[in-house]
């Protein structure tokens, strides 16, 4: 493959002259065959293609995105032609397939966060850097995107950093935080670890520990996490009877009115669906609302 | 602005899972240790793993995951002396909207889950785990690779674990941004280096999941549970929630309460009470809408803040409790609205795989953006059902099934909403630059 065919297919918009869009294959193996072995030695010696999801993440650590020569390392080390690898990369949107900036900022704008103002971070951060959805600015420090539900809706609307949190934001908190990330200072999250880059913490996300004990110390759980606890805490709350030297005993009484009801409500797939049934409430709604 | 709770409400807290996450160093296995840590698995290699099987039975516990399937049952189906290697695989790719208590179980009380991790293997006979993990939740991922790092140090994993001749390798495998690899077989595909994409079942995991072979899919919450009911015994799980949905259960509340955030209570708390517990609604919102257990759930109103919020009663209410994700929406929020969001989320999401889902969703959040940008008409709201009877039932996975239930359970409840927006009484929500290929 020719180095203009690399570039040909990484995307319309420029490319920085020092993203990794010419990087050859044989790049990339030179720097990352050892931990692509590693990854490999995870998984049954003979289910190595298990190994291809960390390693689409390794070749992002190296490039910021999944290039085509990404692409033709990861086939290549897993024996495996560049279709089917190719395949898998573009079914994931964690996987980049343009040069993606240091920062990935995510907002979510699913439904919670949306109606809790995240829209509104959202279009002020597009109106503010001059970028729409998994676009990227000029200078190549940040790329946006709107995210569906991130998992932290009691702290919504929430938005990320290459993936850490940041809680409760509104638009100026949101631009003065992108100010901040332009201005190369590197912001603390909410809750979670110091900020890396999107090229460090692909390293991460290929399996391999985070290299700073202090950012796996980081993150401090925050209120709406430990709301309940604190309530029962106040008022002296716990639950009763627990005995940790109970026996396990051989032959209990079962639960059958819990097993019953559980399997009732989980029936195995009948001839009409391949996959299980629809539950009987969406059905019931369904027959409702005509 | 804070309400105290009733002193009868507050005893309905059970903080079981959640507790450790009052010790900020909880994560760090010496400080695990000292709080019971690792105490279960030394009970629970003491034992045969049948034994553990018949706990878990007896203990009633049903999946976290959000189906509530038997979890001793799903064990029990593993076969055993088959000579196949056995797999447990932990499903820890939250995502479903609304849903966010995985996350902080992972981050604050790690090797609970690996702890139950090595419980749960030993009890199937498995070798070899996985935990796949959301690829978003970076920071719950650093704290739990970090977690199995020192189970290893600690002869909890590896070989001859504890000198009970047991062997368990565990692995963290981070995913990379697809909520249909919390469908199970979809995430056994993913696991095995494809697009995340469901399976045909039968065959079922359990004889045929990761690599052809029997396999245990369960969820974060579920094999959390497993060290507590090792340690304290089925009678005194049972003791908690009711008969058929036994044990603690970590709600997590989110919306327009003033106290959004996790309370772990009793199954078969009620909306009325949550709310109680979240110091009520927020000055001046009043309870519209709400979703039992996100937003794969129908809806359900302010008429049912007295429904048990336990697996039976939500079903009996015409919902489901699903992930106990409660998102509590108020009369300044509009149902329609709520809906588009929620199927721009399952249009995005769906895989692609079989035609009812991938069309229907995409056609479905057209229709949405014309009706909520002033242009709708009353067929559109036929076309909507239309839609919906032909994915619901007609898809190959769950994934299809949900997207139907906020729209089916808003048109039910909310029917005037969609009139208001079609008749002009309601301002367009959604300027006329979306509406590009609506017609």
């Amino acid at each position: 493959m020719t180095e203009t065919q690399l570039n040909g297919s990484s995307g319309p918009g420029p490319v920085p002259a020092q993203r990794g869009g010419t990087t050859r294959a044989a790049d990339l193996a030179a720097k990352l065959t050892d931990r692509a072995r590693e990854i490999i030695a995870r998984y049954p010696a003979d289910r190595s293609r298990s190994a291809l999801l960390p390693l689409l993440h390794l070749v992002q650590s190296e490039e910021g995105y999944v290039s085509p020569a990404g692409i033709e390392f990861c086939a290549q080390m897993l024996g495996l032609n560049k279709a089917q690898v190719g395949a898998v990369a573009s079914f994931y949107t964690m996987y980049k397939r343009r040069p993606t900036g240091d920062w990935l900022v995510s907002v979510c704008t699913n439904t919670m966060c949306n109606v809790l103002g995240g829209q509104q971070v959202y279009d002020a951060l597009s109106e503010h850097l001059g970028i729409g959805h998994e676009e990227t600015t000029p200078d190549g420090k940040i790329t946006l995107e709107h995210a569906e539900c991130l998992a932290a809706c009691d702290y919504g609307p929430v938005m990320t950093v290459n993936y850490d949190f940041f809680d409760q934001v509104d638009p100026d908190t949101a631009v003065a935080l992108v100010n901040e990330l332009r201005a190369g200072n590197r912001p603390k999250p909410s809750r979670g670890g110091r900020l890396c880059t999107l090229k460090e913490i692909s390293v991460q996300l290929a399996g391999f520990p985070d290299p700073r004990p202090e950012a796996v110390a980081d993150g401090v759980p925050g209120e709406p996490t430990l709301r309940g606890l604190r309530l029962a805490q106040q008022h002296g709350i716990s639950v009763a009877g627990f005995d940790p030297n109970t026996p396990i005993t051989a032959s209990g009484s079962g639960a059958p009115a819990a097993e019953a009801a559980g399997a009732a409500a989980n029936t195995p797939a009948s001839d009409r669906k391949p996959a299980g049934d629809a539950a009987k409430p969406q059905e019931q709604a369904l027959k409702e609302a005509k | 602005m804070s309400t105290t709770p009733r002193r009868e409400t507050l005893e309905k807290l059970t903080p079981v899972l959640t507790k450790r996450w009052l010790s900020p160093d909880a994560w760090r296995i010496d400080v695990y240790e000292q709080l019971d840590g690792y105490a279960a698995l030394r009970k629970a290699l003491a034992v045969h793993p049948d034994d553990l099987i018949q706990l878990i039975k007896d203990s009633g516990l049903r999946g976290r995951g959000g189906a509530g399937f038997p979890t001793g049952l799903k064990w029990g189906f593993i076969p055993q002396n088959d000579g196949r290697p056995h797999y447990l695989v932990v499903n820890a790719d939250e995502g479903e909207p609304g849903t966010c208590k995985d996350l902080p179980l992972m981050t604050h009380d790690p090797h609970s889950l690996v702890e139950g991790v090595i419980i749960a293997a030993y009890a199937i006979r498995a070798n070899r785990a996985f935990i796949y993990i959301r690829g978003e939740a970076v920071h719950a991922a650093r704290r739990l690779r970090n977690a199995v790092q020192e189970a290893y140090r600690a002869g909890y994993l590896g070989r001859n674990i504890l000198g009970s001749g047991f062997d368990l390798d565990l692995v963290v495998h981070s995913g990379a941004g697809a909520y249909i690899c919390g469908e199970e077989t979809a995430l056994l595909d993913s696991l095995e280096g494809f697009r995340g994409q469901p399976r045909l079942r039968p065959p079922f995991p359990a004889t045929h999941g990761l690599y052809a072979s029997p396999t245990v899919v369960n969820n974060v919450g579920t094999i959390a549970s497993v060290p507590y009911i090792v340690l304290g015994g089925a009678a005194w799980w049972k003791s908690m929630g009711t008969e058929k949905s036994s044990g603690p259960m970590i709600y997590s509340l989110s919306g327009r309460i003033v106290h959004p955030g996790q309370y772990e209570c009793s199954m078969g708390i009620t909306l009325r009470e949550l709310i109680e517990l979240a110091g009520g609604m927020q000055p001046g919102h009043n309870l519209r809408f709400w979703t039992p257990g996100g937003s794969s759930t129908p809806m359900l109103t302010a008429d049912h803040l007295d429904v048990p919020l336990d697996f039976e009663g939500v079903a009996a209410a015409g919902s489901i409790l699903g992930t106990t994700a409660t998102q509590i929406f108020s009369d300044q929020d509009c149902p329609v609205y709520a809906t588009y969001r929620w199927l721009e989320f399952y249009h995005h999401e769906s895989c692609g795989k079989c035609t009812p889902c991938r069309e229907g969703n995409y056609w479905m959040v057209r229709t949405y953006r014309r009706i909520l940008a002033g242009q709708g008409t009353y067929e559109d709201l036929d076309t909507l059902l239309d839609t919906c009877d032909n994915i619901l039932g007609r898809s190959f996975c769950g994934l299809g099934d949900g997207a139907t239930s906020s729209v089916t359970s808003s048109l039910k409840y909310f029917k005037q909403d969609y009139l208001d927006y079609i008749e002009g009484r309601k301002p367009p929500k959604l300027s006329e630059k979306t509406l590009v290929g609506a017609h």
